[in-house]
């Protein structure tokens, strides 16, 4: 078989691959749902991921060590990975080729011609690097290191648009994966993203495997020793250019090939009508240049920028004093700095939540923040579950760690530690039902799933807002008559209604069974100790049982927020106060 | 581009061409602003149409009937009470489909007792079967996430072992019923689907503590068939209780208070909150039971207005001993 043909069939192979892990990484026990699925395998394949990792927490967590094997054989044999593997790639070229496909040959050679910008990648790749490194530089927290790859590292970001826009928009018209529709918030700027870059094929094919990928520059530098290389075996070329009608790369196979941007496409090897290209070990003829075209002082700039540009933006506190108490981080999430150290935005944990709570932060956790995970318990379809640990052990890097539920929930070894918090929720008074507004509710204190219950309530009878002033006409076994048609018949038979009675010196209740407009009926006939007066003072209340929090005992689930009827702002929110992953957020004591 | 030359003139074919075609053009643009013209402006939205009702599923013949059995075993107590009751067959005839309504609120193991319990949902399928039902189904619209609810629960698979369909809540199950008499339950969406086709329903309630309503039993489960924002629902809690023993006349209802949640209801969540009261209701009168279960609860008649108002609406009786209930 061809071997171009072979390399189409591969790409195609790993991008359908990729597409199944995502449909794959939904939680359930059916055959195509997750279940042993490696549907972070070309996460820990990605060398980005499994180095920026390494460099900011010098280990390879669990599966990125499977990074090691795609480095080794990039030593060995070049960019393989962009050219048969990458299934971001494998979109890009298909783009690049519909866009180029009917023009002439010396244009389609014009387009894959090399261009300087395309070192570009390489500066972008040493900015993204030394912020994750700056924690050698200095050991403070302004400087700690910022995991940043995964903004446009192809894997997390291919990972991240299927997730969340693609197969949000997909699913519920064509596959039902969910019961319901996925909500991710940004998903705009996320889904336009990847159109930016899939169209740009349009104008440069391979628009941001030449001049944006930060992977593919790493594996570019990774290639300048490799063995078995594409070059010209002997003199003789033409420069007819035939040989980057569909060069893949933009490598120069007609000159001094570049190694570090060949991508092995292998496109070349058999257009050549000399027959002078070949993948070998032997040297090229035409000379080969191998590193990457980039200037000592692109480099500086970049990894200057790299340095100081995230310790200039946590200068405004976030990490510190002025920490967003609207940011709750999924269970076992590390503390922010370490999270931020770990996290790669690829979305896994917003697609596995069960709930479709964990959502794509935009700024609320800072600039370096964004598309980290952030609940929000308005969206989807509960709070946190409380025997729920997928996201932390779908994580690829543990930036939310992979807890059990004993740990979750404060059982067995870990019943000193208490279960794990994630913020506390607060009753806003001035919106809450029965604070605010006399009305009867506590779906919050119902639905709270904590032992006893986090929310408690106190019983209290207030005076219902009378309209008129109102005057008992006589009192008849367990019927009162008022002097005017005031009431609205039967608004008070709801079993939460009742007559506050003052005589003799004290006041006794009586639940009111239903009303007309000048009556009102008791659910039980009052058996008077002493003569009342014929019409005493009375008032019309309302049984409420008002909601309290008790801080020690909430985990800030977002349940009660999820349920709350207020639906608008809720009059119940969880705020990240007393989150057990940083001990200085503890507000009580 | 066409270019247009200055000197050379318009013959009359050409002319008549360019005529007709700017003619037919502008007639189109009229024609199209004539078949689409709006005088009156959007309307406010309309309610949806198509209300739905559910079918009255209470065998004519078994009005009022109530067994209350004693034990440990949800297995031997309910085939005792139903044997009390005629069997199971006296319910359920040959090729019937059946719903059984569980109580899958919550994301809960079974032994929590937050939910039904798995062992009633699997031998109630099998015992259906048996009497020659042609499907059952079993189904709720639980408060937490329903995929995880049915699994954690165990209802899933105890259901789908004796070979029950499990149908979980989808939005395009819902549609809205207005219920004759009811003031709440008004164009709002039920889970109506799994419904359809739909010969006998059995409610299984467990037997809990509520903290909003006093008790959560045998009527306030139908609370589960409710969708939309059901949550506003509490600022009345015993009317809907009412309304919705109302909205759903069951073939039977299985009141499981084999272990009671005690406190910190509906949720519960740790062992402390439950206590063995080691007992099965079974009856045709939902009234009743949730009458008898308050007594398990600690609790009277009086505390749960629910209970008062769905008997003065006619929906059954309170006093459970008029009943003659067959306790073993």
């Amino acid at each position: 078989m061809n071997i171009v043909t072979t390399r189409r069939i591969s790409q195609f192979f790993f991008l359908v691959l990729f597409l199944w892990f995502a449909v794959a990484a939904t939680l359930g026990d059916k055959w195509w749902q997750l279940r042993g699925w490696p549907v972070n395998w070309f996460l820990q394949l990605d060398p980005l991921v499994g180095i920026g990792t390494f460099i900011t927490t010098r280990t390879f967590y669990s599966g990125l060590i499977w990074c090691i094997a795609t480095i080794v054989f990039t030593i060995f044999i070049g960019r393989f990975f962009c050219g048969w593997l990458c299934p971001f790639g494998t979109i890009h070229q298909f783009v690049g080729f519909l866009g180029k496909r009917n023009k002439p040959t010396p244009k389609k050679a014009k387009l894959n011609a090399y261009r300087r910008a395309q070192s570009l990648k390489y500066v972008i790749l040493t900015f993204l690097l030394t912020a994750a490194a700056m924690d050698l530089l200095f050991g403070s927290a302004i400087f700690s290191a910022s995991l940043q790859t995964g903004l446009l590292d192809p894997i997390p970001l291919f990972h991240r648009s299927v997730n969340l826009v693609i197969l949000p928009l997909l699913d519920e018209p064509l596959f039902k994966l969910s019961p319901d529709q996925r909500y991710y918030e940004t998903s705009w700027f996320i889904g336009g993203v990847f159109l930016l870059f899939v169209f740009l094929n349009l104008v440069v094919p391979r628009f941001y495997c030449r001049f944006i990928c930060p992977l593919g520059a790493l594996f570019g530098v990774l290639s300048r020793f490799s063995l078995w290389r594409i070059g010209q075996k002997a003199d003789g070329c033409t420069n007819c250019k035939l040989c980057e009608k569909d060069c893949e790369g933009a490598c120069e196979p007609s000159a001094s090939i570049r190694i570090s941007e060949c991508v092995l496409c292998m496109n070349c090897l058999h257009t050549c009508p000399h027959d002078l290209i070949t993948f070998s070990t032997t040297l090229s003829e035409t000379g080969e240049i191998v590193s990457p075209d980039i200037q000592r002082r692109e480099l500086i700039s970049a990894a200057v920028s790299g340095v100081l540009l995230i310790p200039s933006i946590r200068i405004g506190g976030g990490l510190g004093p002025n920490w967003n108490p609207a940011l709750i981080r999924p269970p076992g999430a590390l503390d922010e700095t370490e999270f931020l150290a770990r996290c790669i935005k690829c979305g896994q944990c917003m697609r596995i939540c069960p709930t479709n709570i964990i959502q794509p932060a935009g700024f609320q956790a800072g600039i370096e923040g964004i598309w980290t995970p952030a609940l929000n318990f308005r969206i989807g379809t509960s709070g946190c579950q409380q025997n729920c640990i997928a996201c932390g052990n779908i994580c690829p890097t543990a930036a939310i760690r992979p807890i059990s539920i004993e740990e979750k929930l404060g059982k067995k070894d870990f019943r000193d530690k208490g279960p794990i918090k994630i913020g506390t929720a607060f009753v806003d008074r001035n919106r809450c039902l029965p604070w605010a507004m006399k009305t009867p509710c506590i779906v919050c204190q119902e639905n709270c799933p904590v032992s006893p219950k986090a929310i408690y309530t106190e019983d209290v009878f207030e005076k219902v807002r009378p309209g008129r002033e109102l005057k008992l006409k006589s009192i008849q076994e367990d019927r009162l008559f008022l002097e005017a048609k005031v009431l609205i018949p039967n608004k008070l038979g709801t079993g939460d209604y009742f007559i506050k009675l003052y005589h003799s010196g004290n006041d006794t209740l009586h639940r009111i069974k239903s009303n007309t407009a000048d009556s009102v009926s008791l659910a039980v006939k009052p058996e008077w100790e002493q003569e009342i007066p014929s019409a005493p003072p009375f008032e019309i209340v309302v049984k409420l049982q008002q909601p309290v929090i008790d801080p020690a005992k909430c985990i800030g689930c977002g349940i009660c927020e999820h349920e709350c009827p207020v639906l608008g702002k809720r009059a119940i929110r969880v705020s990240r106060e007393n989150e057990s992953r940083n001990k200085n957020h503890k507000f009580i004591l | 581009m066409e270019k247009q030359h200055h000197n050379s003139s318009t013959t009359r074919r050409e002319f008549f061409i360019r005529c007709s075609k700017a003619g037919l053009s502008a007639a189109a643009v009229c024609a199209s602003g004539y078949l689409f013209y709006d005088s009156s402006g959007p309307k406010q939205s309309e309610a949806e149409t198509g209300l739905v009702s559910l079918s009255d599923y209470a065998v004519p013949d078994k009005k009022g009937v109530m067994a209350v059995v004693k034990g440990e075993d949800r297995k031997k107590t309910l085939h005792l009470a139903l044997k009390a009751l005629g069997g199971i067959e006296a319910f359920v005839e040959k090729g019937d489909n059946v719903l059984l309504k569980v109580n899958a609120a919550f994301a809960t193991p079974p032994a929590l007792s937050a939910t039904t319990n798995p062992v009633l949902v699997s031998e109630l399928t099998r015992l259906c079967f048996k009497a020659g039902a042609k499907h059952v189904v079993v189904t709720d619209n639980p408060i937490n996430d329903p995929p995880s609810c049915f699994a954690l629960s165990g209802i899933e698979q105890a259901a789908r072992r004796e070979g029950a369909t499990i149908m979980l809540p989808e939005r395009a199950f819902f549609h809205p019923t207005t219920l004759k008499d009811a003031l709440l339950i008004r164009e709002w969406p039920i889970l109506f689907e799994p419904f359809k086709d739909i010969d006998k329903v059995i409610g299984i309630a467990p037997l809990k503590d509520h903290h909003r309503s006093g008790a959560s039993m045998t009527m306030k489960n139908w609370y589960g068939i409710l969708g939309g924002r059901r949550n506003v629902f509490h600022q009345d809690i015993h009317n809907i209780i009412k309304e919705l023993a109302m909205m759903v006349r069951p073939s039977l209802v299985i009141l499981d208070g084999t272990v009671s949640m005690m406190t910190n209801g509906p949720t519960g969540g740790s062992l402390s909150d439950l206590k063995p009261t080691n007992t099965m209701i079974v009856s045709t009168d939902q009234v009743a039971a949730d009458a008898y279960g308050a007594t398990l609860l600690g609790k009277t008649k009086n505390s749960l207005p629910f209970i008062s108002k769905a008997e003065a609406k006619g929906l059954g009786t309170a006093d459970y001993q008029s009943l003659n209930p067959i306790i073993l």
